[in-house]
Order: structure tokens, then C-alpha cells, then sequence
């Protein structure tokens, strides 16, 4: 189930992924390629499973009480479900951005500085360094500059995602899944988020989920279409929305469910 | 009758009976609220106001006539059959007759201070410009005329000469300055010196206990000796200091006559205050109103607490819940992050959570019996024979204390810092945390980083519902650790300067003591209503202080989106 015209080499790797809750079966044997440094974006409809896959990536499912992952995801060939993975480490590598913006109770500085202070970093300097470089990162940088040490809470629900992606470039991960990071914002901050998402493509290897298709075909370099917990198609972007090969895939996409 | 009915039921309708139901509750509250509070005010701070001083005649059940000088407290209607049955002669056309409440003090003199009579027989009431009032530490006031001044027992100056009030209030301040001189010296410099001799003792006895014997135990009485001796000499100075104040104090003499003409001498070092409130405006009186208020503040009950000031009791109730709330609050937020962040949900943990929650209803007074069965005698006794051997069988810890008092306390509004600051923790939204857990935090670091500064103000609401219910509990207090007059602060000079074994003062029991247990209960009425308004005032003051906190930190945590 994976482009044919794959030659890139691939960050992450799904092999025969099933998820539960409880008794229900969330994701069916869901095997794919993602490749470095690129955009892949997943669609469905609702509740196609489609985020639950996303949070695989970052073991953010460990959280759910009921939840039980069968199956291997490697990244960088290594299984992240083995027993002896640090999660902490896991994220510190594959880190995330929610749907809504989630900034800390605290200060700009300290939302951006959050990861790097868990790690132990203490120098101004350094820290210093790498807020200034994850907020130009995220581009916020020239909106923020002379407010650092305000509250977070203080800016606009754009530049707080923003921030939230500042928050997470800030100590250097090697995949960046985006959760609908748009989804709750207006027109013009997205647009920012798309762009962002475009810059970001050349140095992390990015998954997002959308729900907005026109997002996926923007700023995908491919798209996995997903419907009731089964990856149904995988592709170059500009070939999954031009020329699906699944008939599923093409009813999604001319919008005649979902 | 037909459109009646209709409006009628239009009304209800509308929902306006509700509005009317609902407005009329808050209504009814806020009456009994303000009464409440009007009450006590009024009678409490109308307690310090100079009140004139009247002088009038009466005629006893024997039909003689006798003058009498005092203060009217208050006055009531009663039946004329009641005057007659006490033995009083009133004439028979008489149905109703007021009678009036005296504070006629002079109880040296006249044995009791407070008196009722009836208005039969009673003459024009007179305010005679030269009546004083005097404030005495002991016996209560004085009501009459001051007469002379006396040094020793050389006469300087009558109520004739022109300087007489001058004289009197020149000799009093310096009696006063003196009194204060020895007060402090009593207090402060043979405290220590007490405190120290003490500690020599139970240092001499530390060292019998670990055995110490022989010529080692010799060698040391004798160092103990030199310094005994050092201390003594010290005491000698310091005792001749306060011996030569004290002749000085008792040197000036005021003659003083009483209405019905009985000569008195007070001494000055006896003398709170004089007043004339008779020649006194109405600037000069609000003066003295401050004056006296700030001594009810400030100072230390006399006469069985029924005069003098409550200062002792705010203290102590203050410094208990302070040292409640150094105890309680992180009792209470790491049982409520345990249950609310690690604990297993299930069936067992909902027990906890019931039993916790019903702790909040168990009666302070089983908290008390709690307190005092384990806390003081258990804990406290264990305490004194590990680290206080040297003192037994004197208790340090092993009898009720402050400490006892405010960890007794602690464990009765443990259940309200529990609840307020689990549901704190449950209102922090899951994206937060998943935000830190997503950048590599563990759930430790979340939740100390994150989730319990998010929750600061959830705690600082159930600290301040504990400050509230803590300050205004009395019964297991009268278990635990509070007295009627305690012979100290639990803070002073010195070390370890927060005595947690000593005995406190408290407001709430104040008013019961004063209230209740006074001997003298007219003289201690307005003293309840005053403690009561001051009890109020200050856990006003605790929780206006702890809100204030609380919104600032509500303010920095304050999310844009909601």
C-alpha cells in the first residue's frame, strides 16, 4: 500500500499496524512508507482513524488507559513499540503539534525554552540562541521580539500555534506530526501555518492530518486516504487527487461522502 | 375575570414570579447578613465611646435616699407588679415602670459595679463638669471627683488650684512611662534571664540522663555554678533597676471622693486613664474613642479578660492558622495529586474518595478528642521522652500546645484542601499535558512544571475555605492547646522565638471565656460583641488577602480562549 514511485529514503515505516480500544478496532493492519523530508498528509472522514495512526507515531496513545497497539513502527530502523524505548526520548525526536493551540501558562521565553530547560539546559546563552532561532523558525519571531516575556496567553490563536511550533522545532526533533494544526483558525492564519509548513519541509520530514482536502493538495508532497480504520490509498499527492486508482478514493475526493 | 386568569397565567409565563422568588432570597440574605454584622458593630464599637458620667439620688427599698454616680448602660420597661414584689415601694395607679442599668464601678467601695434602679424617686440626672472616670488595673473603674494629688505624702495640688489637671496629667503620663519601663523590663530582660536559668537546669539533668558522672558530672556543676552565678548577678542589676522603678511609680497619690463622700486613695501606678468625659467635645471624645479602641487592639486583657485589650487572642488565633496553613496545604495537594494523577481509578479509590469527603462532616469536637488522644498524648508524649527527657515529668510537647492545635486543624480542613484542589486539577485541560508530554516531558515533570502551577489558584481556594473555617472553630481548640490567658506569646525574643509547645490565646474562645465564664458578665457583654466584630474583621482580612492572591494567580494563568 505504498507509492510506487517511492524513492526517497523513509523516515518511518508502519508494518501491520493494529489498534484497539477496549475490544474495538481502531486501525486494520495499517503498513506504509514515509519519507524523509516531506510532506505526507492524511484525509478521511471522521473517526477514520487517521489521527489514532498519527499519535502511534509518538506513542501518544500510551495515554488512553484502554488502548493496545499491535504491530511494529520503525523509525530510523528501530521499533519505537519495543520494550525498551524511552517514550520521553521517542518525542523528543518525533514531536507534535495539537489541534488546538496548547501554549504553557507561561511566558513566550518559557513556552519555547520549556523543551530545552527539561533537558537540562541552563545557559542563557544557548537558550537565548534557540528561542530566537525557533521563533524565526516558526516566523514569529518579528511579531514576538519585544514581548518575549509576556504570557503566553496574551497572543492571537495563529501566533499561538505558531508558538506551539516554535515550542516543538526548539529542540530539534526529526519528524513534526501536525494534528488539524489549522483547523481552528481563520483563513489568514493558516495561510501562515501552510507557509510555515512549506519551510519546515526542508530540514524535518513532516506528517499532518487534515481534514480539509484543499490543505492536503497545498502543502502534501503525498497523501494516505484512510476510511474506517484502513489505509485505502497512499500516493504522490498530485497523483492521488488527479488520478486515484481506488474507487473509495475517488468518491472521498469529488465529495460524495464524507 | 376571565382576562384575570389569563394575565395571570401570562405572568407566569413570563418568568417573572421566579425572578421575584430568587431576588427575594438573595434579598432575605443579605438582610440577615448586614443585620448580623450591624449588630455586633454597634454594640461592639459602641463599647469604646466615652459615656457621660451622671449623678443622681435614689431612694432604696428602705426609703432612704442615696446619691449614686455612674454610666447608664441601658434601661428597660418592666410591670410594676415585679418592682413591688422586689420589695419597692411604687404607687398603686403604676402599671409600668422603666427601670435603668448603672455601671457605678467603685467596686472596691460598693462591692458589685453594675446596679439597676427604678425611676421612682429618682431625681433630675446631673453631669457634674469635675466627675472622672479612672481606669484601674485593678478593681474596675472609678466614678467621683478628684480631690487632691499627694507626693509621698506632701500635698502639691488641690482641685481648687489652677493647675491641678495639668499636675494630674503630667504625674500620670510619667506613671505610665514607668509602668511600661517595668512591664518591659518583667517581660523581656528576666525572661530571658528565667529562660536561661532554665535551660541551665535541664542541661545539668540532659547530662545525668546520658550518664555523665563522677568527677566529669563535678567539673561540670562547677562550670554550671560560675554561670548560675553569672546569671544571678545579672538578675541582681536588673532586679535593682526594677525596684527602684517601682518606688518611683508608687510615689504620687490621688485623692479621689466618691459621690456619697467617701474619701479614696489610688495610686498612680494603679491608673490607666482618667477622663472628664463630662467636660469633654465631641473631637476630644472621638480621640479618646481611638485611643481606647487601639488599646483593645493592642494590649493585654486584665481583670479576668473583662477589661483591657484582646491583643494575645489575635495573635494566637492568627499564628495558629498561619502555622495550619504551612501544615495543610501540602498535606492536601500531594493527597489530591496522588488521587486525582497516579492513584488507580476503581472502586477502591471512590471509597477514599467518600471517606475524605466525610471527614469534611465529622463534628470538631471528635476532632478534638482525636487531637488530644493522639496528637498530644501520644505523639506528644513520645516527643518529649525521645528529645525532652531532660524536662519530664513536666510535658513540653506531651500537653496541649499550639502545634497540637494547628495540626489539629490541619487534619479538619485537610478534606476541604483535597476536594478544591482535585477538581482544580481536573479542570486543566488534557491538551496542556499532552503538550508537555509531547516534547518529552515525563508525567513528573508535567505535572510540576504545568499542571500544578495551572492549579494554584483551585488550592488557594481551598486554602482560603480552610483559613475561614479554621479561625472560627472553638471546640476542639479548648482540647488542644487554647487557654484563657496564656502568660506568653508563642513568639518572642527568644530562641527558637516560634514556641510551638506553648499555649495560645484564641478569639473564638475569648468570646465564649468573656461570655460565659466572666464573673462579671455586664462589664463583659460589650467585649463579646467587640472580639466577635474583631473575629470576623480578621478572617475578613485572611480571606480578602488570600483572594487577592488567588486572582493574581488566576490573572497569570488566565487562558485566551476562555
Amino acid at each position: 500500500m505504498s507509492p510506487t514511485a517511492l524513492v526517497e529514503p523513509i523516515k518511518l515505516e508502519v508494518k501491520n499496524l493494529n489498534l484497539y480500544y477496549d475490544q474495538k478496532r481502531a486501525l486494520n493492519g495499517v503498513s506504509m512508507k514515509i519519507p524523509e523530508k516531506k510532506v505526507t498528509a492524511f484525509i478521511g472522514p471522521s473517526g477514520c482513524g487517521k489521527s489514532t495512526l498519527l499519535r502511534c507515531f509518538n506513542r501518544m496513545n500510551d495515554l488512553v488507559d484502554a488502548c493496545r497497539v499491535e504491530g511494529e513502527i520503525i523509525l530510523d530502523g528501530n521499533n519505537i513499540y519495543d520494550k525498551g524505548v524511552d517514550v520521553a526520548e521517542l518525542r523528543r525526536q518525533v514531536g507534535m503539534v495539537f489541534q488546538k493551540p496548547n501554549p504553557f501558562p507561561k511566558s513566550i521565553y518559557e513556552n519555547v525554552a520549556y523543551g530545552l530547560r527539561l533537558q537540562g539546559v541552563k545557559s542563557k546563552r544557548v537558550l537565548d540562541e534557540v528561542v530566537e532561532k525557533s521563533l524565526r523558525g516558526a516566523a514569529l519571531w518579528d511579531e514576538v521580539k519585544d514581548r518575549l516575556h509576556d504570557n503566553a496567553f496574551g497572543l492571537s490563536g495563529g501566533q499561538q500555534q505558531r508558538l506551539v511550533i516554535a515550542r516543538a522545532i526548539a529542540i530539534e526533533p526529526e519528524v513534526i506530526l501536525l494534528d488539524e494544526p489549522a483547523s481552528a483558525l481563520d483563513p489568514i492564519s493558516t495561510l501562515k501555518i501552510e507557509e510555515l509548513i512549506n519551510e519546515l519541509k526542508h530540514q524535518y520530514t513532516i506528517v499532518i492530518v487534515t481534514h480539509n482536502m484543499q490543505q492536503a493538495a497545498r502543502v502534501s508532497d503525498y497523501t494516505a486516504f484512510m476510511y474506517m480504520g484502513d489505509l485505502i490509498e497512499h500516493d504522490l499527492t498530485d497523483t492521488l487527487f488527479t488520478n486515484p486508482s481506488k474507487k473509495q478514493t475517488e468518491d472521498y475526493i469529488t465529495g460524495r461522502y464524507g | 375575570m376571565k382576562n384575570l386568569v389569563k394575565a395571570q397565567a401570562d405572568w407566569f409565563k413570563s418568568g417573572s414570579p421566579w425572578i421575584w422568588l430568587n431576588g427575594g432570597a438573595v434579598a432575605i440574605c443579605m438582610v440577615m447578613v448586614v443585620g448580623l454584622l450591624g449588630l455586633i458593630a454597634v454594640r461592639g464599637f459602641g463599647h469604646f465611646w466615652p459615656a457621660d458620667i451622671l449623678q443622681t439620688s435614689i431612694v432604696d427599698r428602705e426609703g432612704a435616699r442615696h446619691i449614686i454616680m455612674g454610666e447608664e448602660v441601658r434601661s428597660e420597661i418592666i410591670p410594676a407588679a415585679v418592682a413591688r414584689d422586689g420589695g419597692y415601694i411604687v404607687e398603686q395607679d403604676v402599671e409600668l415602670i422603666t427601670r435603668y442599668l448603672f455601671k457605678m464601678g467603685n467596686r472596691d467601695v460598693n462591692g458589685r459595679d453594675f446596679s439597676w434602679f427604678l425611676e421612682t424617686g429618682m431625681e433630675k440626672w446631673e453631669y457634674p463638669a469635675d466627675a472622672i472616670s479612672i481606669e484601674r488595673r485593678e478593681w474596675g473603674n472609678f466614678y467621683g471627683y478628684p480631690v487632691a494629688i499627694k507626693e509621698q505624702d506632701k500635698l502639691i495640688s488641690e482641685l481648687s488650684s489652677a493647675d491641678f489637671w495639668q499636675q494630674l496629667g503630667q504625674r500620670l503620663n510619667r506613671a505610665l512611662d514607668l509602668h511600661g519601663q517595668i512591664h518591659r523590663i518583667e517581660k523581656s530582660d528576666i525572661g530571658r534571664i528565667n529562660k536561661r536559668m532554665d535551660d541551665l537546669r535541664l542541661e545539668r539533668r540532659r547530662l545525668e540522663l546520658d550518664g555523665v558522672n563522677g568527677a566529669q558530672l563535678t567539673a561540670a556543676d562547677a562550670e554550671f555554678a560560675a554561670r548560675r552565678a553569672e546569671l544571678e548577678a545579672e538578675y541582681s542589676v536588673i532586679k535593682k533597676t526594677r525596684d527602684d522603678l517601682l518606688a518611683q511609680a508608687t510615689r504620687d497619690k490621688l485623692i479621689a471622693r466618691t459621690a456619697d463622700g467617701k474619701e479614696v486613695v489610688i495610686a498612680f501606678d494603679h491608673i490607666v486613664r482618667v477622663t472628664r468625659p463630662n467636660e469633654m467635645g465631641v473631637f476630644a471624645k472621638l480621640g479618646q474613642y481611638a485611643e481606647r479602641f487601639w488599646e483593645f487592639m493592642s494590649d493585654e486583657p486584665r481583670e479576668a479578660n473583662t477589661e483591657g485589650g484582646i491583643f494575645p487572642a489575635i495573635f494566637g488565633t492568627l499564628t495558629m492558622v498561619i502555622v495550619m496553613s504551612i501544615m495543610v496545604t501540602p498535606f492536601g495537594v500531594l493527597a489530591a495529586i496522588y488521587l486525582r494523577e497516579y492513584a488507580k481509578q476503581g472502586t477502591f479509590l471512590k471509597i477514599i474518595r467518600i471517606s475524605v469527603y466525610n471527614l469534611a462532616g465529622v463534628p470538631s469536637i471528635v476532632y478534638g478528642v482525636f487531637g488530644l488522644g493522639f496528637f498530644v498524648y501520644t505523639l506528644g508524649g513520645n516527643l518529649d521522652e525521645l528529645f525532652y527527657a531532660e524536662s519530664l515529668p513536666s510535658p513540653t510537647f506531651g500537653t496541649p500546645g499550639l502545634f497540637w492545635a494547628s495540626l489539629t486543624l490541619a487534619l479538619l480542613t485537610l478534606p476541604i484542601v483535597i476536594v478544591s484542589t482535585e477538581e482544580g486539577l481536573s479542570r486543566i485541560p488534557s491538551t496542556i499535558r499532552q503538550g508537555s508530554l509531547a516534547l518529552g516531558a515525563t508525567k513528573a515533570e508535567t505535572l510540576w512544571k504545568v499542571v500544578v502551577p495551572l492549579a494554584t489558584p483551585a488550592m488557594m481556594t481551598g486554602l482560603i475555605l480552610a483559613i475561614a473555617r479554621a479561625a472560627g472553630e472553638v471546640a476542639p481548640l479548648m482540647l488542644v492547646g487554647v487557654v484563657k490567658l496564656a502568660p506568653a506569646l508563642p513568639v518572642d525574643g527568644n530562641y527558637p522565638y516560634l514556641h510551638l509547645d506553648q499555649k495560645i490565646m484564641h478569639l473564638g474562645f475569648h468570646i465564649y471565656d468573656v461570655g460565659f465564664q466572666s464573673p462579671n458578665v455586664e462589664a463583659a457583654r460589650p467585649l463579646v460583641y467587640a472580639t466577635s466584630l474583631t473575629l470576623v474583621l480578621l478572617i475578613i482580612t485572611l480571606n480578602i488577602t488570600a483572594i487577592k492572591i488567588r486572582n493574581n494567580l488566576r490573572e497569570k494563568y488566565r487562558s485566551a480562549s476562555d
